[in-house]
Formats: C-alpha cells, structure tokens, sequence
C-alpha cells in the first residue's frame, strides 16, 4: 500500500513509480497526499491498480489512463482524465475545462459540476456528470455517452459527430447540427447501466437525448464561405 | 500563457501578511510567465495625500528637488527602481508638471491616494525580492508573472498597466483589435505609453469609468469592444474585479473564505494560503463580472 506525499516527492517521481508497475503487480492500493494543485498527477498508468489522491490536483490529472481506478477526493484543473483508454477515474469535487477531452473509453465520473467544454472530441470515453456542465460541451464529440443530472452551458454538442448525450436538466442551447432525439429503449438501457455505475438512483425516463443532426456529415454549398 | 494572482483581504488583522501572500502566490505562477513580473498593492492612504509610483534612477533626491522647488513638503519611499511620491493633494498638477519639465527620464507608472505599482524584468522571485513585496500591507493586491506574446520583453511591457487614478489591469491572454481600439481611444484624449495590447485594455476601462460606467459595466463593455483571449484582473481603490473572455480561453480559479477572496490562473497559486483547505473553490464564469469591493 505504497503511500507517496507530494510535498516531499516530485510527481515525476510519482509516475515514473506508476509506469513501472508490471500488470500483475502486488502494489494495488495507491495514496497519494499533498497534491496542492501540481499537474499531471497519475497520468499513463497502464494497470489495474487502485490510486487514491487526497486532495485538489491540477491539470491533466489521470490522463491517458488505462485500466486504473483514480479518485480524488477535491477539484480538478483542466484535462482530467484526458485521452481515457480504460478504468474509472472518479472525482469528489468540481473539474475545470476539457474534462474527459478525446477519451477512447472508461468512465468518468464527476460528483460536483464540470465547465466548459467537458467531454471535446470524446471518442468512446462515459462521461457522468451530477452537476452542470459549462458551455461547448462535447464539442465534435464523436462516440461515447455523456450523462449530466443538471444543467449544460451554451452550445451543447456544436458540430458533433456521433455521441449520445444525456441531459437531465436544462439545456442553454444546442450547438450546430445537434438535436434532441427520442430516448428509445435501446438508449434508455445505456443510460440505466451508465446511472447504476457512477451510483446514481434517478429514472432514466427524467433524461432527454441529444444526438447529431447529420446535416454537416457531407459538403452542403450553404455552408461554404 | 502569462499568470495572475489576486488577493482582497476581509479583515483587518491579516493586513500586514498581505504582501507576503501575494508575493508567495506570484511566485508560483512563474512557469506561466518567467520574464517579468509587477503588482499593485492598496497600501494605507490619506484622503487629503497623492501617491506616484515612478520609475528610473537618480531617485534618492527627488523628494528633496521637488520639496524645494515647490515648497511643499514630499515623502519619498524608494524601492530599487522605483519610488513612491506622497504630497498633499492640491499639488498633484505642479508634482506632475516639474516631474515632466525636470526629469523627462522618469516614468509615472501609477497614481491615485492608495496604490503603488512595481514591475520590473526578471524572474518573479528576484522581482519580489527586490521590490521586497513581502514586506509590504494593504487591503488588496494583484500580480503578474508574463510571457510575452504581443509586444517587447521589457519593465514597460510587464503588468500590471494603470491608466487612471487607483485603477490597474492584469492580463492573461491576447487582444486582436488594440490597435483600431487604441485609435479610438486616442481619438477621445487617452495616451499610451506602449505598444501593448493590455495597456489599451486599461484604458478602454478607465476611459469607460472617466464617462461614468460604474467598474462593473465598464467591464461588461469590454466584451463587446475587445476582441480577442483575455482574463482581467482589474484592481481599484476599493476592490478587485475578475472578467474572463466569452469562451473562457484563459484558465482561472478563485477562493473564498471568511478571511479573503483570493484569484489564481491555476489552483497552484492559492495553495499557499492559509486555511485553503475550507476555502469554497470555484471557477469563475465567461463573460461574468465578479467584483469584490471595501464599502
């Protein structure tokens, strides 16, 4: 149960630990103590461990994570969990822009609120937000589900690819070519399993859907300058 | 890239501390902005006594040259390359005149019954050192550590700008339209005295004030005036104000607690400050004016 405080350790000391781990390691329970907003804080573990992290972290925390269970017990800064491959990265508190950017898969889930732009170019990551979310959310999202309890910021899904967002409060507005769609039993299923996971007990059915449009999918005249 | 720090002290008894918390936020946002670094503190003032902070050398007999020449009595407080004027308020005009006539060589880089304004080139731990921030009180204070993008690296170029009486601007970011605003402005009487895109910021809120826009309207103007990346961090004789672009593009973070309101580009900065711990964290909204003022 290794236990490493970041006011004596440097985080590069921290990964470099994390990045040596074969996947079969005995060392599954991490805690990591004094983060004090420092950045890139358990990015690239590619095991499947266990990381505590006690505190507030900055930017990129958890990114490109692989299999890894991360929680952290405060806020987090810009980029948590960017690029996501796998695992569940969890967070007690409130996420700063970009959260879950371009993650290809995992779970994220946010307790607090998240701001602008959770969830840009998602890829296959699961986004569970119990808060709001700020503006330009899931920006060009491409595949994958985000699932907010509250309220999304201006813009939601603007030139979105394919991703199912979920949306149990208001929406500001929606951004180009994305729409509301019907919530069929299908996504009602994803949904209810994505809810069951992140430890939410609220009715799929309080959930409207948004989705892409398709309009942008080809080149359409109108749309040239 | 650029940092920013603010602090807005709620009681009074943490007034002595306010230059040694600001100077240990500032000092952590030098991966943000390692060529130059300024702050204006709001120290004690009198109501009825102007403050100039200039900047130059040969700055040991100012108080005496001028104190002579206008038979007037001048304090003088001199740190490195500054100095602090202090006379009464009726010969704000004459001190500015013979500053002019006398001692062109100078630079007034602010004015106003409570502010005092250092920037200088250099790391931000040499900056503070020499100006000795931490030794420094007051009620409120904000600081910049730069990375150049739009102009010179040089102690004109470095934050924070004023541009009118207890006013000064920090910026993180970059404006595209300075140059047709800055016409503007000079069209209605303002000078500048850089090419720096922040400078014209400064101006465009002071020029907004001078016409009767209350801070906070001043700054919601300036989301329909300046086009381009910025986070402000606008300082008054009062208080401190926070406006971030309609996108957010620039990182910011607050905190608050019964003791202080404290601002950071990154959460880094205010982990410094004592009881951070319960302090309600939260990031401010784009296009929002938040302001925090002493009544």
């Amino acid at each position: 149960m290794p236990v490493v405080d970041l006011a004596v350790s440097r985080v590069r000391e921290l990964n470099k630990a994390l990045h040596q781990l074969p996947r079969n390691t005995n060392e599954t329970h991490w805690t990591v103590q004094n983060p004090a907003g420092q950045h890139s804080i358990a990015v690239g573990i590619d095991a499947p461990i266990e990381v505590m992290i006690e505190g507030h972290v900055g930017y990129y925390c958890a990114g490109m994570n692989k299999d890894a269970q991360i929680t952290i017990s405060g806020n987090a800064g810009v980029g948590l969990a960017e690029n996501m491959m796998s695992g569940v990265v969890r967070l007690a508190g409130d996420a700063s822009q970009a959260a879950g950017a371009t993650g290809r898969g995992g779970l994220l889930i946010i307790e607090g609120n998240a701001s602008a732009r959770c969830g840009i170019s998602m890829k296959g990551i699961d986004i569970v937000v119990k808060g709001s979310i700020g503006p330009m959310s899931a920006f060009m999202a491409q595949t994958g589900n985000l699932v907010v309890l509250g309220d999304a910021g201006e813009a939601l899904g603007d030139s979105i690819y394919e991703a199912r967002l979920f949306v149990r409060g208001e929406v500001k507005s929606l951004g180009a070519d994305c729409e509301e769609k019907p919530l069929g039993s299908e996504e009602r299923a994803i949904l209810a399993g994505l809810l069951d996971r992140a430890g939410v007990d609220v009715p799929a059915d309080s959930f409207r859907l948004f989705g892409s449009a398709r309009r942008l999918y080809h080149f359409h005249v109108d749309n040239a300058y | 890239m650029c940092g920013i720090v603010g602090l807005f002290l709620k009681e009074r008894d943490l007034q002595p501390q306010l230059g040694n918390m600001l100077g240990q936020m500032l000092q952590v946002m030098t991966d943000r902005g390692p060529d130059s670094a300024g702050f204006a503190v709001y120290g004690e003032g009198a109501a009825d006594h102007f403050k100039l902070t200039v900047r130059g050398s040969n700055l040991a007999s100012l108080s005496r040259d001028i104190s002579e020449a206008l038979g007037v009595s001048v304090g003088l407080t001199l740190r490195d390359t500054h100095a602090v004027l202090s006379f009464p308020d009726e010969v704000t005009g004459k001190v500015r005149e013979w500053l002019s006539t006398h001692r062109p060589d100078l630079a007034v880089i602010g004015a106003g019954h409570r502010i005092e304004l250092y920037k200088e080139v250099g790391l931000p731990a040499d900056v503070i050192k020499r100006f000795n921030l931490p030794g420094m009180a007051g009620t409120h204070g904000v600081g910049h550590t730069r990375m150049a993008t739009e102009s010179a690296v040089t102690t004109a170029g470095a934050h924070p700008f004023s541009t009118g009486a207890d006013q000064c601007l920090v910026h993180n970011g970059s404006l595209s339209n300075h140059r047709s605003v800055r016409r503007n402005l000079e069209r209605e009487g303002l000078t500048f005295a850089t090419d720096n895109d922040t400078e014209v910021a400064a101006g465009f809120v002071t020029w907004r004030m001078r016409n009767g826009d209350s801070l906070e309207r001043a700054l919601e103007a300036s989301l329909d005036t300046l086009d381009g990346f910025y986070t402000f961090v606008v300082g008054t004789e009062n208080g401190f104000a926070v406006l971030r672009d309609p996108i957010s593009c620039k990182p910011a973070v607050m905190a608050e607690t019964d003791r202080y309101v404290a601002f950071g580009t990154e959460y880094r900065a205010l982990a410094v400050l004592p009881g951070i711990e319960k302090a309600r964290i939260f990031e401010p909204e784009p296009a929002k004016v938040y302001a925090w003022e002493h009544r």
